[in-house]
């Protein structure tokens, strides 16, 4: 430990003791202190508390509103997983664009100057966040089809197994990965937010007529439209030429962006 | 310590710092004394790592600022008071850097007493905050890991007479103790009060450099009178170098490379009227500061006019 007690400002200059080299910070610290700071805001709290929220009242509306025959767990599951699919892709983008647009990032680099290790971190909070919700919505879809059953007098209807379960939380994840992406490719939060959900939705409709009209695209749309062979993971288990047409797009419309973002971030100035 | 050496850095066409090579050294208060846009700002984020240099290099500890274990640790910086998330609240700004450098939970209270923040203060959120509250609380996000090198851009900013006054005896009691504290600022009669080590730097270069005691000495003399024409005349007659004085303002005072006696004598001889002579130490570094950036400031000043 140092000598410096600031408090008390001598007048003579004394020699200062020999400080012993401090010990790297460990990743482990930094993935707390990023998990910490996706809650330590009123805005990151409640963005990760409607996580939550909007599960119930997915729940409740399915209870509510859907036709008795589907009351479902695979109906539940889908109900909870699409307010997620815009949820979590939010958290995602704040994750990396806050530390400019906040421009905390002068402190997070500077406490921390290997910048790709913040931004490991970040990266592994924002899967383990996806995971969790995934895993919380499954719980809540669970309460809900029991609910359902109960109210109806019904056996309750099982009808999505472990393979459908995880491909759902696959796609959850890719989709929290491509918030990611554009976070670090835009690194500004408004941008990067309309960027989602240009690519998300408006994007999947322009795809989508594209593929009804013109033939020529709609036999390619599976190797070049990352949504649509996202949706396959919602529709069951997947055949061996799906599972390339995702392999395909994700190193098209993630992973390349995704570099060419991170070989930008670590030599960009943090402003 | 901390060892610039030949750094420049340049945006496109333009050079934002110039071959600038200093050693802010431990024990002593470097100041970094600049206008604005002279390049104080980058050489400070070069120096930690947030802006690629374009050549030459900084250490700091005896390394490059990347290559520290636990830079909070061993450097504290505060570059902008303002850039801080603004939805969190001072204790939480605190307590994320406290255990990012490991430190234990009691140090976050510390600091708050430190620079004396109140409770409730430290429980509001940064948005809500002046900006002498967040220069209090960068100033105390960079003495929490109780670091041996200060490096701190305009830390004077926002605070109060009384609050700079505070903080001038804290990095008083900081260098006294063998840290190595840098600071930079655009207001003369700060730096002059507490610096030891003086850095001049216009338009990306630097124009002076040294112990403060040995720039102000080089200062000379300040002399008011009446007959300007006449004591020109006798100071060149006897062949020691003079220029009108822009610091000090008003067109009758002469700033003459001698000391007051040299001075007084050539008075005495001419009898030409003296108002005043004085060692120019007083206007001193705003005189120096002055002279060495003239060509660099924004505003052009015009000889013997108040500047």
């Amino acid at each position: 430990m140092s000598t410096i007690t600031a408090d008390t400002p001598g007048t003579a200059t004394v020699a200062r003791a020999e400080r012993r080299e401090p010990a790297p910070i460990p990743f482990t610290r930094l993935l707390s202190v990023e998990l910490r700071k996706s809650f330590d805001t009123r805005a990151g709290f409640w963005l990760m508390s409607s996580i939550g929220i909007a599960a119930l009242l997915a729940t409740g509306a399915v209870l509510l509103w859907a036709p008795d025959s589907e009351l479902t767990y695979s109906t539940f599951a889908a109900a909870i997983g699409f307010p997620m699919a815009i949820i979590l892709p939010m958290v995602a983008v704040l994750s990396v664009t806050s530390e400019w647009s906040q421009r905390s990032g002068l402190t997070s680099f500077t406490l921390v100057p290997n910048r790709s290790k913040v931004i490991a971190a970040k990266a592994g909070v924002t899967v383990g966040i996806s995971v969790v919700s995934m895993l919380m919505a499954m719980a809540i879809g669970v309460i809900g089809t029991l609910a359902g059953s109960a109210i109806l007098g019904i056996s309750p209807v099982w009808d999505a197994g472990f393979v459908d379960l995880a491909n759902i939380v696959l796609a959850q994840v890719l989709g929290m990965l491509v918030g990611f992406m554009l976070g670090v490719v835009i690194r500004n939060s408004s941008a990067a937010i309309v960027a989602y959900f240009v690519y998300s939705f408006a994007l999947t409709a322009i795809t989508e007529v594209l593929a009804s009209t013109q033939d020529w695209f709609a036999n390619l749309q599976p190797w070049v439209d990352f949504n649509y062979a996202q949706g396959s993971l919602f529709n069951g288990s997947l055949n061996a030429e799906q599972w390339a047409n995702l392999g395909v797009t994700s190193v098209v419309w993630l992973v390349a962006p995704l570099t060419f973002g991170l070989w930008s971030l670590m030599r960009s100035e943090v402003k | 310590m901390i060892t610039v050496d030949s750094l420049t850095k340049t945006y496109g066409g333009f050079t934002a710092v110039d071959d600038v090579t200093f050693t802010a050294r431990p024990g002593r208060v470097t100041g970094f004394l600049g206008p604005n846009g002279a390049g104080k700002s980058t050489t400070m984020r070069v120096m930690v790592g947030l802006t690629p240099a374009t050549s030459g290099s900084v250490t700091v500890c005896g390394r490059q600022f990347r290559d520290l274990p636990n830079p909070g640790l061993e450097v504290g910086v505060l570059l902008d008071a303002s850039a801080q998330h603004a939805g969190r609240t001072g204790r939480e700004i605190l307590t994320v850097a406290q255990r990012t450098m490991g430190l234990p939970k009691s140090r976050v209270e510390e600091m708050i007493d430190l620079v004396s923040l109140t409770s409730s203060e430290a429980d509001r959120r940064v948005r809500d905050y002046s900006l002498g509250m967040r220069q209090r609380l960068g100033i105390a996000t960079a003495l929490l890991g109780q670091p041996e090198v200060l490096i701190l851009d305009e830390p004077a900013n926002g605070l109060d007479p009384a609050g700079i006054r505070w903080m001038r005896d804290l990095l008083r009691g900081y260098a006294n103790q063998g840290a190595t504290v840098l600071l930079s600022s655009h207001l003369l009669h700060e730096i002059e009060v507490v610096a030891d080590d003086l850095v001049v730097i216009g338009n990306g270069r630097i124009v002076a450099q040294g112990a403060k005691s040995e720039l102000l000495a080089t200062a000379g003399t300040l002399v008011r009178t009446p007959d300007v024409t006449a004591l020109a005349q006798s100071l060149s007659a006897s062949g020691v170098a003079f220029t009108k004085s822009a610091a000090t303002g008003g067109d009758d005072v002469l700033r003459v490379d001698a000391d007051t006696e040299t001075v007084g004598r050539v008075a005495l001889e001419a009898r030409v009227l003296l108002l005043e002579l004085r060692p120019a130490e007083g206007a001193g570094l705003e005189e120096m500061f002055l002279e060495l950036t003239a060509d660099n400031q924004r505003e052009t000043i015009t000889e013997g006019a108040a500047a």
